[in-house]
C-alpha cells in the first residue's frame, strides 16, 4: 500500500466545457503525440493496421446521448485522469510507484518501480489509467508534467499539451486549490462539478455543465406573434406601402 | 510508502523547430514542428498564424502517424499486370518522366483535349491549371464538382463572395448564427473557435442540420430538418421577414439590384432582363427627379416599389416587388412548408422573428468613420449582427445553387452582409458578382501545340460563354453545356464514366492527382471500376493510359498505368496562394508556404516539382525558355519565387519588389522564400479599421484591393438579388438569341434559371418511388478524418476504424433492430450490408454513416482483417453518377445549374439483415507486393525517451 501526502493547497487540475466541447478528438491525438514521446513515452499501439487496432491514449473522447425527448442531447466528454485529492489508485498500489505529488497534488507513476500489476486501473472509477505494452508499466495523465515546469518552453507554453490544442477553448489548467485562480472562478460561476463525486475520491478536474437549450432569443414577455404581425391577406400590398418611401442610394 | 522521484522536467521538446502548414486536410493552420535527430518529435499550432492562432485539431495533432504511415508510396511504379491487380514494377524517375512525355508529347502535337487532367484535394490549382492552360487541354478541374461547387457560385454570382475561403462570420461580434448543414469544414479550427467565442460570450448558435452531432451537439438549438428542404426553410424564414417588413431597406437601396427595373414583356426576347440606359446601366425610378435614372448613379433616391413604363411603352418593375410577390406566396409561409421541412410551423415563425429582433432591435454601432465607394463619409458603422455559414447539407443536393442563393438573400435582407456582426468577406473577396472570369475551351480555344486561348474555369453570363464543339461538349466532364450551364468547377464525378463511354469523345491519358477515383470519392464504385478496366475488343483499354499521382497506396494507385509518388506535407514546398484558395481572415489577406521540414526516406518528388519537370519536357511555353531550357530548373520553390501570372502578380503577395517592401503586386524577389520561413512561413496583411467592413463599397478597401491585384476596379459590388444571367439561360430556352438549347434541354433550363431563387425537390427524391424508398440516406465526415487520410493514420483509426449505419430509434422499432445488429440498406443503384446504431438525435426520415472509413482490403496498408474492409462500409455504392431512368434522358446526378454532383439526393429503404457479420459488397482485395509490411506494434516515441535519459 502506498499512503497519501497531507491535504495538498496547491491542486492543479483541468476545467473542461462540455457546453463547447465539440467532440474534435484534438485533446486525445495532441496528448498522444505529446506523451509518446514525452515523460509517458511510448505509449505503445498494437495491431495498429490491423483488425483490431489499440493503445495506451491518457485522454479520450466519448460521445454519446443522454436524455429524451424534449431534453435529449448529444454531449462530448472528454475523460482523463481526476487527479482525485484522495485516490484509491495511488493507496492500492503495492510498490509506491503510484503517488500524488505533495508540491502541487498531480497523480504520477514512476516508472522505474512500477511492476504492471495494473491493480491501480481496478482501482480507479474514471478508467482512466492505461497499461503500457511495450514499456510493461502503467500510464496515465500527468498534466504534461514535463511541460508545465519545463524551462526550456515559452511560459505562454508551460500548459498541458490537450489545453493547448483545445481549437474551441473547452480546457482551461489552473490551481483548482486557489479559489481566486480563473479555473476556480468558472467553476463557481457556471456549477461546474466533479465526475463521480458520490464515490469521494474528491476529482480534482472539474467539468462545466452545458447550458440550458434556448429556443428563444427574445426578451421574456416578448411573444414572436408581436414581432412578426399573423397572416394578412394584403401582406404584399401592405409590404408595397411600408416600402414606398424615399431611400438615397 | 510515499516516495517521490526526482524528474527531469527541463527536457528540450527537440533539437530543433521548424515552422511550415499543415496538410491534414483544407483548413491549412500554421504549425511548429519539432525535430528530435531528424524524426519528428511533436506537432503543435504556431501562436501566430492568422488561421489557427496556436490551436491544432484532432488529425493536425496526429500527422506523426500520417507522416510515418506504412501506406506511403516508395517509389515510382509502372503495372506490370492488369489494371486493378496492384502489380506494379518499382522504376527510376527518370523512366517515369520519359514515359510520362511519351504520353503526353504525341496528344499534345495531335490533340490537346485527349488529355483529362483532374485533381482533386490539390491545394495548388493555380499551379495544376495554369499547367493544363500550357498544355493546351480544355479538360482540367479539381474536386470542386462534387464538393460545393454549387455553393460557391451561387455566393460569387449574387454577392462576389461566399462561405468558407471567401467569408465568415463575425466571430467577434456575432449575436446569432445560423448554420446549415455543416458537420466539419474547410475552416476547420476557425469555425471551432468561432463557436467556442460566441456560445462563450451568449450569443445564440443554431444548428440546422439533419444530424446533432459535432458543431450541432453544441448548438443552442437543433433544427433537425429533412435533408434536402434547407431552401424551404429558408424560404419560408424570408417569407416571414416581408411579412413583417423586417428589412433593411436603406440597405437594399445602397447595396443591392433591389431597385433596378426589370422588364415585363412576356414572350419579348428581353423580357425579365434589366431595362437599361444607352450606356447600358440599369435603369431604376429615381424619386428625387420623378425620372429614370441610371441605377449607377449616387444622388438618387431609387424606388422600390411600382410599375413604370418606360420609353418604349412597355413596363418595368423593381425588382424588390418580384421578390416581395415571390416569398409572399402562401406555398412559402410556415404552415405551407413546415411538414416537408419536418419542423413545426411556430418553429419557423419564431427563429424568423429572433432573426428579425437581432438585426434590427440589438443592431451595433461601431464608432468607425468610413467612406463610401462614392466618396461620402460616415461617422459610424452600424451592424445587423445575424451571421450564417453553410456547407455539404446544402451543396451536396441538386437544389444546392438555388438553397445558397436563398441563403444570401435572407442575409442581404436582413442588411447583414459585411457589416459589424454579420457575415464578412475575406479578401481577395469580394469580386465583381459574377467575377469577370469566362470558361475556356471551345475549339477556338484549343490548338496543337498551343497554350489553351485562357483560364479553364470561369462564370458564363449567357449561352456564348458555353463550350461546344458542334452540337458536342467541347470538354470530357461536359461542363458549361445545357446539362450544366454554370459548372463552374467542373463535374470531375463524370470524367471516368464519360471517357470510358467516349461520350462526347474518347480520350488517351487520364491523369489524376490526390483524388480516390476508384473509391469513395466517386460515386458508384462497381462501375466506375468497370470502366477503369473496360477494354476494346482488341484487348486494349478503353482509357489506353491512366497517370495517378498519390502519396499513400490508395484504391485508386492499383487502377493506374503510372504511378508518380508523392511525398508527405511535411517533405514539400506548397504556396497557399491568393491566386488559388487563400488563408486570409476578414481582417488581413494571408498567404503561406510549406517547405521541408524533413528528407524524404523514399525515392518520392513533390507533385508540383513533377509537373514543372514534366512541363520543360513537353516545352510547354510557361516552363520553357526561348532556348528550350526549363524555366524553372530550381523546381517548385523557382516557380512560386519566379513565375509571375501578370507583370508584378507572383504565387506569393507578400515580400514582393527587390527589397521585399512590397505586398501583392511587385517585382520578383529572390529572398522572398526566406523572408516567409523567417516569419513562421506565412504572410500577413492587416487592413486598416476604416477598410474593415462594407469591403463591397468601401472606398478605401476598393482602391486598396485594385492597388494590390484583388479587383480590376474600384466599382462597388452590387448584390445581385436578382441574377440576370439565369434569365438569359431561359430565355435562351424559350427560344430568343442565337445559341438556344436543343428541345431535349429546354424545358428543364426553363425552370431552373430561375432569376430568383426558389425551392424544388431534389430530383432523386422527384423520380424515385418514395413509399419504395421512404429514407434519406447522408454522410459526413468525422472531425479527426475530415477532408483527411485518416485510415492508414495508426492514432486516428484507433478512434474510428468501422462505421456503423445511424438509424432513429423508430426507424429501429419498424424493423425490429438493435445496436450492431445487420441490415440492408438498399436504393436504385444496389444495395449495401452494414451495422446499425440507433439514436435520437437525427431526422427521423434521415439515416447516416461516416464516410470514407470504408476500405479496399489490399490498401492504405492495412491488413485485410481490417475493420474498415470487413465492417466498414461505403454509402457510395448506393448513389448513381446518373439520375435514375424515366426521362427522355439520362442526366448526370447533378445540380442543373453548376453540374455539382448531389450525393445527399440519396433515397433508401432498410431491412433487417441475417446475423452473418460482414459487410457488403466487398469487392476482391488488390494486390500490394510493392508496398512494405505494415508494423504489428508501435513505440514510435521509445528513442526518444531512451535519448533524453
Amino acid at each position: 500500500m502506498t499512503s497519501l501526502p497531507a491535504p495538498t493547497s496547491k491542486k492543479l487540475g483541468l476545467v473542461i466545457d462540455l457546453d463547447i466541447c465539440v467532440g474534435c478528438q484534438a485533446c486525445a491525438t495532441s496528448c498522444k503525440e505529446w506523451n509518446t514521446g514525452g515523460y509517458s513515452a511510448p505509449l505503445s499501439d498494437h495491431d495498429p493496421y490491423g483488425a483490431d487496432p489499440s493503445g495506451a491514449w491518457l485522454n479520450r473522447v466519448h460521445s454519446y446521448e443522454i436524455g429524451e425527448g424534449e431534453d435529449s442531447r448529444t454531449l462530448h466528454f472528454p475523460r482523463a485522469c481526476m487527479h482525485c485529492e484522495e485516490p484509491d489508485c495511488v493507496t492500492v498500489c503495492p510498490t509506491g510507484a503510484s503517488y500524488k505529488r505533495q508540491e502541487d497534488g498531480i497523480v504520477l507513476v514512476n516508472p522505474d518501480t512500477c511492476i504492471g500489476c495494473k491493480l491501480c486501473s481496478w482501482a480507479c472509477p474514471y478508467g482512466a489509467r492505461e497499461y503500457d505494452h511495450d514499456d510493461g508499466v502503467m500510464k496515465k495523465c500527468s498534466l504534461c508534467v514535463d511541460r508545465i515546469y519545463n524551462d526550456t518552453l515559452a511560459e505562454s507554453e508551460r500548459i498541458p499539451a490537450c489545453v493547448r490544442a483545445c481549437p474551441t477553448g473547452a480546457r482551461a489548467f489552473g490551481d483548482l486549490g486557489d479559489a481566486d485562480s480563473d479555473v476556480s472562478k468558472s467553476v463557481a460561476s457556471r456549477d461546474g462539478y466533479g465526475l463521480l463525486e458520490d464515490f469521494g475520491y474528491k476529482p480534482v478536474n472539474k467539468y462545466l455543465p452545458p447550458r440550458p437549450r434556448r429556443n428563444s432569443n427574445i426578451e421574456a414577455g416578448t411573444q414572436a406573434s408581436e414581432t412578426i404581425p399573423a397572416a394578412d391577406n394584403s401582406a404584399t400590398e401592405k409590404l408595397f406601402a411600408w416600402a414606398d418611401r424615399v431611400l438615397s442610394r | 510508502m510515499n516516495f517521490e522521484p526526482k524528474l527531469d522536467l527541463d527536457n528540450p521538446v527537440g533539437d530543433h523547430v521548424a515552422t511550415t502548414t499543415c496538410y491534414m486536410c483544407a483548413c491549412r493552420c500554421g504549425i511548429r514542428v519539432h525535430l528530435r535527430d531528424g524524426k519528428v518529435r511533436y506537432i503543435e499550432g504556431n501562436p501566430d498564424h492568422p488561421v489557427n492562432k496556436g490551436v491544432l485539431c484532432g488529425k493536425g495533432s496526429a500527422g506523426i502517424m500520417q507522416h510515418y504511415s506504412p501506406a506511403r508510396l516508395q517509389a515510382p511504379m509502372k503495372r506490370v499486370g492488369p489494371r486493378g491487380s496492384g502489380e506494379f514494377e518499382e522504376i527510376s524517375w527518370d523512366e517515369a518522366m520519359e514515359l510520362a512525355t511519351s504520353w503526353l508529347e504525341p496528344i499534345r502535337a495531335k490533340d490537346p483535349k485527349r488529355l483529362a487532367f483532374f485533381t482533386g484535394r490539390d491545394q495548388s490549382q493555380s499551379l495544376t491549371g495554369y499547367w493544363a492552360i500550357q498544355f493546351g487541354t480544355p479538360n482540367f478541374a479539381a474536386h470542386g464538382g462534387f464538393c460545393s461547387v454549387n455553393m460557391a457560385a451561387a455566393g460569387l454570382y449574387t454577392f462576389g463572395g461566399s462561405f468558407w475561403e471567401f467569408g465568415d462570420p463575425d466571430w467577434d461580434l456575432t449575436k446569432y448564427l445560423l448554420m446549415f448543414g455543416v458537420a466539419e469544414d474547410h475552416a476547420s479550427n476557425p469555425i471551432k473557435i468561432g463557436i467556442g467565442k460566441i456560445k462563450s460570450r451568449g450569443a445564440k448558435f443554431v444548428s440546422v442540420n439533419p444530424i446533432r452531432t459535432g458543431y450541432s451537439a453544441v448548438a443552442d438549438e437543433w433544427v433537425g430538418v429533412r435533408p434536402g428542404t434547407d431552401g424551404l426553410f429558408v424560404g419560408a424564414l424570408i417569407h416571414e421577414l416581408f411579412k413583417a417588413q423586417k428589412i433593411d431597406l436603406d440597405y437594399l437601396v445602397r447595396y443591392t439590384n433591389a431597385p433596378w427595373l426589370v422588364i415585363q414583356d412576356p414572350g419579348a426576347a428581353d423580357h425579365g432582363l434589366f431595362a437599361r440606359d444607352e450606356n447600358g446601366d440599369p435603369l431604376v425610378y429615381d424619386q428625387t427627379s420623378a425620372t429614370f435614372a441610371s441605377g449607377m448613379n449616387v444622388d438618387i433616391a431609387p424606388a422600390l416599389v411600382g410599375s413604370r413604363t418606360l420609353a418604349d411603352g412597355r413596363t418595368a418593375r423593381p425588382v424588390f416587388e418580384l421578390m416581395a410577390e415571390r416569398y409572399l406566396e402562401p406555398e412559402y409561409s410556415p404552415d405551407a412548408v413546415a411538414e416537408d421541412i419536418g419542423v413545426p410551423a411556430e418553429d419557423i415563425r419564431r427563429i424568423a422573428a429572433e432573426l428579425a429582433e437581432v438585426a434590427f432591435e440589438q443592431e451595433i454601432i461601431l464608432d468607425q468613420p468610413w467612406t463610401d465607394w462614392a466618396g461620402r463619409k460616415h461617422d459610424k458603422m452600424i451592424g445587423r449582427p445575424v451571421s450564417m455559414h453553410a456547407m455539404r447539407g446544402i451543396s451536396a443536393h441538386s437544389n444546392g445553387f438555388q438553397t445558397c442563393r436563398l441563403i444570401h438573400i435572407l442575409q442581404i435582407l436582413l442588411g447583414s452582409i459585411d457589416c459589424p456582426g454579420g457575415f464578412r468577406y475575406k479578401p481577395p473577396y469580394p469580386k465583381p458578382a459574377p467575377p469577370g472570369l469566362r470558361p475556356h475551351g471551345a475549339p477556338k480555344d484549343v490548338h496543337a501545340d498551343e497554350p489553351l486561348g485562357g483560364p479553364h474555369l470561369g462564370f458564363p453570363l449567357g449561352p456564348e460563354h458555353l463550350l461546344f464543339d458542334g452540337e458536342n461538349a467541347a470538354r470530357i466532364d461536359k461542363a458549361f453545356t445545357w446539362e450544366a450551364p454554370m459548372a463552374a468547377h467542373g463535374l470531375m464525378h463524370m470524367v471516368i464514366h464519360n471517357a470510358a463511354a467516349r461520350d462526347p469523345y474518347g480520350i488517351d491519358v487520364l491523369f489524376m492527382y490526390m483524388a480516390n477515383m476508384a473509391w469513395n470519392s466517386t460515386m458508384n464504385v462497381a462501375d466506375t471500376i468497370s470502366d477503369l478496366t473496360a477494354k476494346n475488343e482488341d484487348g486494349t483499354y478503353t482509357i489506353p493510359k491512366i497517370i495517378y499521382s498519390d502519396a499513400f497506396y490508395s484504391e485508386m494507385v492499383p487502377y493506374a498505368d503510372l504511378i508518380l509518388p508523392d511525398t508527405t506535407y511535411l517533405e514539400r514546398w506548397d504556396c497557399i496562394s491568393l491566386l488559388d484558395r487563400p488563408i486570409s481572415e476578414a481582417d488581413a489577406a494571408a498567404d503561406a508556404i510549406r517547405h521541408p521540414v524533413v528528407e524524404p526516406d523514399r525515392d518520392v518528388r513533390p507533385f508540383q516539382e513533377v509537373l514543372i519537370d514534366l512541363g520543360a519536357r513537353l516545352k510547354l511555353p510557361g516552363f520553357t525558355n526561348d532556348d528550350g531550357t526549363p524555366k524553372y530548373p530550381g523546381g517548385y520553390p523557382d516557380y512560386i519565387v519566379n513565375h509571375e501570372r501578370a507583370p508584378g502578380v507572383g504565387p506569393l503577395a507578400g515580400w514582393r519588389g527587390k527589397d521585399g517592401s512590397k505586398f501583392g503586386t511587385g517585382e520578383v524577389n529572390p529572398d522572398q522564400l526566406d523572408r516567409y520561413i523567417e516569419n513562421g512561413s506565412f504572410f500577413v496583411q492587416h487592413l486598416k479599421p476604416e477598410q474593415a467592413y462594407f469591403k463591397h463599397a468601401n472606398l478605401d478597401y476598393l482602391n486598396w484591393a485594385v492597388e494590390v491585384g484583388f479587383r480590376p476596379t474600384a466599382t462597388p459590388t452590387i448584390f445581385q438579388l436578382y441574377s440576370e444571367p439565369m434569365q438569359v439561360f431561359r430565355l435562351a430556352a424559350e427560344g430568343h438569341g442565337e445559341i438556344t438549347p436543343p428541345e431535349l434541354h429546354r424545358d428543364r433550363i426553363a425552370k431552373y434559371f430561375d432569376p430568383l431563387p426558389f425551392w424544388y425537390r431534389p430530383f432523386e427524391e422527384d423520380m424515385v418511388s418514395t413509399a419504395k424508398y421512404p429514407l434519406h440516406a447522408i454522410t459526413q465526415r468525422p472531425m479527426h478524418m475530415y477532408h483527411s487520410w485518416g485510415s492508414q493514420n495508426a492514432w486516428l483509426r484507433q478512434i474510428t476504424a468501422a462505421n456503423r449505419l445511424y438509424i432513429h430509434h423508430s426507424v429501429g422499432d419498424s424493423i425490429n433492430v438493435k445496436d450492431d445488429d445487420w441490415v440492408w440498406l438498399s436504393s436504385n443503384q444496389g444495395r449495401v450490408k452494414c451495422q446499425v446504431q440507433l439514436m435520437d438525435g437525427v431526422n427521423p426520415d434521415t439515416v447516416w454513416t461516416w464516410n470514407a472509413i470504408g476500405k479496399r482490403r489490399g490498401t492504405w496498408g492495412l491488413d485485410d482483417d481490417a475493420p474498415e474492409s470487413n465492417q466498414g462500409f461505403l454509402l457510395n455504392h448506393l448513389i448513381s453518377e446518373l439520375l435514375p431512368e424515366g426521362g427522355d434522358y439520362r442526366y448526370s446526378n447533378s445540380d442543373p445549374i453548376t453540374g455539382q454532383a448531389a450525393w445527399f439526393d440519396l433515397r433508401v429503404s432498410i431491412e433487417k439483415a441475417d446475423g452473418s457479420g460482414e459487410t457488403s459488397p466487398k469487392f476482391e482485395p488488390v494486390g500490394n507486393s510493392s508496398q512494405p509490411t505494415s508494423l504489428t506494434k508501435l513505440a514510435y516515441g521509445a528513442d526518444f525517451k531512451r535519448r533524453s535519459k
